[in-house]
């Protein structure tokens, strides 16, 4: 058993030192095909069954650059506010291991085609936070393992190991920020949330998948501790295996802590990659090697550089989306909200989901008051994201419809989006199959409410001796009598013509 | 007739498309012709003698139906350097390490000559991945000069200049990284052409040094050659480094030339490769082509190339670099040998023994060498600085193309020499290829054409001729000159002063 | 004057992967000397202003487009493979993480 180290209290880290940080993130491009080669860029097919010469790394086989995949990593570029290399190549990075099947791998190196930009990110809070962008790069993927003969599926201890070549050469783009200080207590905070950010842009982009759970988006956190009063940076370590959002911001925690403990008590803290254990929230490190490895950069002969034309690049500027932060700033100008009321709804997850509501017709205030409340109720009674719900903007414009026009009370529209979330159909179908209408015939409300006074007749007799306040009682007769289905006002006014003296 | 084995590619195709003679005939000679000669000679790894007479037999159909022939050199026989990749035949690059390798597909030259129905009758030996100058670092064996079969036949095309000066194959395809295509010409007495780099598509073609390597035509004659040329160059989509134009008008410019006439033609000789280390034979050899030159109307001048000195170390620093990382797939993981797996040793380990055992002393020598090369704190000093001198040979290059059409020097400083002469000395071994490496740097075209053979010692010599990039058609022009002005001298074919070969008894 | 030791060759031996014995690293030595030695001439023409040349033809923007191509099947992938299990290249037992360094980049590999 590993004894689990002392950690220093998060406040007294910060007491004693300032948090920098430095984040990595792969991302791998949803392009048709592989980066060099004509291979489908799919996940989950057959082992090897995605593969020619070119990924095999066959001998005599060349490689072909991907268009889509250069400019996808441009464009990422650009939303990043990266300046465009005018020429750069790539790099041969040679080290030997058997997922690779050319023993190299074609990366970038000293000149990425992406570099010097910055990512505004939003923290929880709804404030701003500056990440700057270091460069962007352009590399290829490594196959994947099966470790067996070993209990844990695990390659420690396992005696073989089955090599699937389907995602070698699957296109990587990967974004290196630059040294972050200045985040303070908010360091893990910074993290998640510049990941989120990323992600959300990635989205915007369509350029990724960025699901974290299947390995298209894989972060890795470096951290170091100045002391306070200090100017050089710490010893920074770099946590691997960090696959979800929340363990980005607790790999960075779980550091901070540690390697304050190990400075306080005279230590130094080992350059060294560790990785993240999501059981624990603790990092861990891996094997250290005596010698640090040299991967002999040199300029891949068999790609020629890309120098993109200044024209190139404004044409794929002007096909950027509207970016996230963009999205954000015209959804609070249009809906009139306040900072705290973007923050919410964005918190939420919200914003689309509103936004196609008002496309589908519904007035911003009633589309964001269904989902901020009642549905985000829903989905976390159900522990889904909102828009897994299933329920449809266009369902709930319907709605917000029926509602307006007096056809459903604010009551009865709940009772449907439950009917719709139930899988009962369409809001329509589920008025009709649960009899919901609003009953405004005024026959039968008149009906109802001959009834209820014929049923309490000494408050009809306050009532025409003009206690109209007594009125009440009636009208909640009526609309129990009816299932919540009539309209209170209009029984009301039917109550006081009944009874006017 | 004379033996259909001692025609040139070009009476062949002619009398293969006039049905005088049949593909399949003119396959079934040569093949006849390997079985007779290629004992003491070696020039085959592999010989598809079922595969090539189904290709001829199929050229022949397509002819007796009238079809129009799929190429000037359709139903021609053809000699292939182990080092491209072919779907119905082993690719071994001369090394244990693939020793019954089949890749599962084509390389584009092999796709071309397949469509332009050329026969391939089998594939020829080679330095282990090209990495040599006399084609004794094959892991499967030398192969012999046919003018002396103690002798080399250059390297690392050996086997396909053998084969051409056997009378194996009137056609071969090589490759040259340093000279491969030119210097085993040159030693043999046939034409060898390194194109333009970029064009000849070198995708299926087994890395060396990916920036320096070529595929190229070798013949008898320099039209031979031309035709050949013309049939596997051009663009290919799966080679990035690959030229999008027209592969320049060689077969043409061949043609122009053997009328002989060169006036209005520049041509600078290049002062730095004369001199201490030529051999007298080779020297007085070159200087009779040079005033043969003059006598045909071009006009001659020195040229110097100082940064040509340095060509030699830049491309055994440059060399070595890309192939340490080129080789590297050689692992034993998913294709080819695989050693010391016994179930309880590591990967790393078995590859380390795969890559131990499957690798010649050269492999492994310059394997070393590119990875000190290209290690941190030694990249600078070596490579870095290796691909300065590449530049500055380029701008040699430009200066003196600003002046003359062509270039010309010895192809090779030295004749044929014996084998096991250099093998335990690398750096005399390396001197072979002094003349032909500065083209490979710079990326132009060159070839090798026989200029006589030398005094000492009756083997044949090579004029090497340099052209611009993209402008192949010059070497071409002029060496189509020079050789109808050489056999007209002679009465006859330089080729015809090959020895008889024993013929192999069973 | 050696240039290179045998620790020297020794680590060249194991970046490159050859299995070298004792012996073979004296002779590895005294080559690569030779050579190195010989090869280092391109310092003289040492030259700040001078750009290195990677590759021989200028090309730039070599690019295809993102439409899918037939590959290989399975089986004839795995064809020459030394040894194949369950449609996947069969390889001995991978040291586990000797080398974090070398994985840097590559993430979503368990280890
Ligand atoms: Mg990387
Ligand atoms: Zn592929």
């Amino acid at each position: 058993m590993t004894r689990t180290a002392a950690l220093m209290s998060y406040e007294d880290v910060l007491g004693r030192f300032e948090p920098v940080l430095g984040l990595e993130v792969h991302v791998e491009l949803s392009t048709a095909t592989k980066m060099f080669c004509g291979c489908a860029n799919r996940f989950g097919a057959e082992p090897n069954t995605l593969v020619c010469p070119t990924c095999l790394g066959l001998p005599g086989s060349l490689p072909v650059l991907n268009r889509a995949a250069v400019e996808s990593v441009m464009r990422i570029g650009l939303a990043l506010n990266c300046l465009i290399a005018p020429w750069c190549r790539f790099a041969r990075k040679n080290y030997f291991y058997p997922d690779m099947p050319k023993n190299f791998q074609i990366s970038q190196y000293d000149e990425p085609i992406a570099f010097d930009g910055s990512l505004v990110v939003a923290l929880d809070d709804g404030s701003e936070f500056t990440v700057g962008i270091e460069r962007v790069h352009m590399e290829e993927d490594t196959g994947k393992s099966l470790h067996r003969g070993s209990s844990t599926g695990r390659i420690h201890g396992s005696d073989h190991s089955l090599l699937d070549y389907n995602r070698a050469g699957v296109p990587l783009m990967e974004i290196v920020t630059k040294p972050v200080p200045g985040a303070g207590h908010r360091a893990p905070e910074v993290a998640r949330c510049y990941v989120t950010a990323l992600r959300d842009l990635l989205r915007a982009l369509h350029v990724s998948d960025v699901r974290m759970d299947q390995g298209s988006l894989r972060c890795d956190a470096n951290v170091s501790l100045t002391p306070r009063g200090a100017s050089a940076f710490g010893t920074r370590t770099e946590t691997k295996n960090v696959n979800s959002l929340r363990s980005v911001e607790r790999a960075v925690r779980h550091e901070m802590q540690r390697q304050a403990e190990v400075l306080a008590g005279g230590g130094t803290v080992i350059q060294e990659t560790r990785h993240f254990d999501e059981a624990s929230w603790t990092t861990m490190a891996g094997r250290r090697k005596e010698t640090s490895e040299d991967y002999r950069y040199f300029p891949e002969p068999d790609l020629v550089p890309i120098a993109p034309s200044q024209q190139w690049i404004e044409d794929l500027r002007t096909t950027l989306p509207e970016l996230p932060w963009q999205r954000r700033a015209r959804a609070q100008a249009d809906w009139g909200l306040s900072d705290a009321e973007l923050r919410d709804l964005v918190n939420a997850g919200a914003l689309e989901l509103i936004a196609a509501t008002v496309d589908a017709g519904a007035p911003p205030s009633e589309a964001r008051s269904w989902w901020v409340s009642y549905l985000t109720q829903q989905a976390n009674t159900r522990d889904v994201e909102l828009a897994e719900l299933p329920v449809t903007p266009a369902q709930l414009a319907r709605l917000i419809e029926m509602v307006t026009e007096g056809a459903l009370t604010t009551t009865l529209a709940r009772q449907v989006v439950d009917g719709v979330l139930a899988g009962e159909g369409e809001p329509d179908e589920v008025v009709a199959a649960r009899g919901l209408a609003v009953v405004s015939d005024d026959s039968e409300l008149q009906a109802a409410v001959d009834e209820a006074l014929a049923a309490q007749p000494e408050v009809a007799e306050k009532i025409r001796g003009g206690k109209t306040a007594a009125a009440g009682a009636v009208v909640g007769a009526v609309m129990k009598a009816t299932g919540g289905k009539a309209d209170a006002k209009r029984v009301h006014e039917l109550v006081l013509a009944r009874c006017r003296p | 007739m004379t033996e259909l084995t001692r025609w040139t590619a070009a009476a062949l195709a002619q009398a293969i498309h006039t049905r005088e003679v049949t593909a399949v005939a003119v396959t079934r000679a040569h093949l006849d012709r390997i079985a007779a000669v290629d004992g003491p000679v070696h020039a085959f790894l592999h010989v598809d003698a079922g595969g090539a007479l189904a290709a001829a037999a199929r050229v022949d159909a397509a002819l007796d139906d009238d079809e129009a022939p799929a190429s000037p050199l359709a139903g021609v026989p053809l000699a292939l350097k182990d080092v491209f990749t072919t779907a119905d035949m082993p690719t071994t690059c001369g090394s244990r390490t693939l020793r019954g390798w089949q890749p599962p597909y084509d390389a584009t030259v092999v796709g071309r000559l397949r469509e332009a129905g050329v026969v391939i009758l089998g594939k020829t030996n080679m330095d282990e991945f090209a990495m040599g100058s006399s084609t004794e670092n094959s892991g499967y064996g030398p192969t012999h000069n046919p003018w002396d079969l103690d002798r080399i036949p250059g390297g690392s095309g050996g086997g396909a200049s053998a084969s051409l000066a056997a009378f194996e194959a009137p056609l071969a395809i090589g490759t040259d990284t340093g000279g491969s295509i030119r210097q085993p010409s040159s030693v043999t007495g046939t034409v060898g052409v390194k194109p333009t780099y970029g064009g000849v598509s070198r995708y299926g073609l087994v890395a060396f040094s990916s920036s320096l390597d070529q595929g190229g035509p070798c013949a008898r004659t320099v039209l031979d050659a031309a035709l050949l040329h013309e049939i596997i160059g051009g663009h290919d989509p799966l080679d990035s480094t690959s030229i999008d134009a027209p592969v320049p008008p060689v077969a043409e410019a061949a043609r122009q030339g053997s009328s002989g006439d060169l006036h209005g033609v520049r041509v600078g000789v290049v002062t730095q490769f004369s001199g201490e280390g030529y051999q007298p034979g080779v020297l007085r050899a070159f200087e009779a082509a040079v005033e043969q030159l003059t006598a045909l109307g071009a006009e001659v001048v020195e040229v110097s190339c100082p940064s040509f000195d340095y060509a030699l170390p830049a491309y055994y620093l440059i060399a070595p670099s890309e192939c340490s990382s080129n080789l590297a797939r050689f692992d034993g993981m998913r294709y080819g040998l695989r050693e010391g797996d016994d179930g309880s040793r590591s990967a790393e380990e078995v590859m380390a023994r795969t890559r131990d055992a499957g690798f010649g002393a050269e492999v492994k020598r310059r394997i070393m060498i590119g990875t000190y090369a290209l290690s941190s704190g030694y990249y600078d000093a070596y490579y870095g600085q290796a691909q300065k001198v590449r530049t500055l040979i380029r701008r040699d290059f430009e200066a003196a193309f600003e002046r003359v059409d062509v270039l010309v020097s010895p192809t090779t400083p030295t004749t044929a020499f014996r084998i096991g002469e250099r093998v335990d000395d690398p750096l005399a071994m390396y001197l072979a290829d002094l003349c032909t490496i500065p083209a490979n740097l710079a990326g132009n075209a060159a070839l090798s054409v026989p200029c006589g053979l030398s005094e000492e010692d009756g083997m044949p010599v090579g004029l090497q001729v340099m052209s611009p990039t993209q402008a192949d058609h010059r070497g071409y022009r002029l060496a189509a000159a020079y050789e109808a002005a050489r056999d007209a001298a002679a009465g006859e074919s330089l080729i015809n002063a090959v020895p008889q070969l024993e013929v192999a008894t069973r | 004057m050696s240039t290179i030791s045998r620790g020297e060759v020794a680590r060249l031996a194991q970046l490159a992967r050859l299995a070298v014995t004792e012996s073979e690293l004296d002779v590895f030595a005294d080559q690569l000397d030779v050579i190195l030695t010989s090869v280092a001439r391109v310092g003289e023409v040492a030259a700040d202003d001078i750009p290195p040349t990677s590759h021989a033809v200028p090309l730039t923007n070599v690019l295809r487009d993102d439409v899918v191509r037939p590959g290989l099947s399975q089986q004839q992938a795995l064809a020459a493979a030394p040894s194949a299990e369950e449609g996947r290249f069969r390889v001995p037992r991978i040291l586990a993480a000797d080398d974090p360094q070398q994985r840097t980049d590559m993430g979503a590999e368990q280890s």
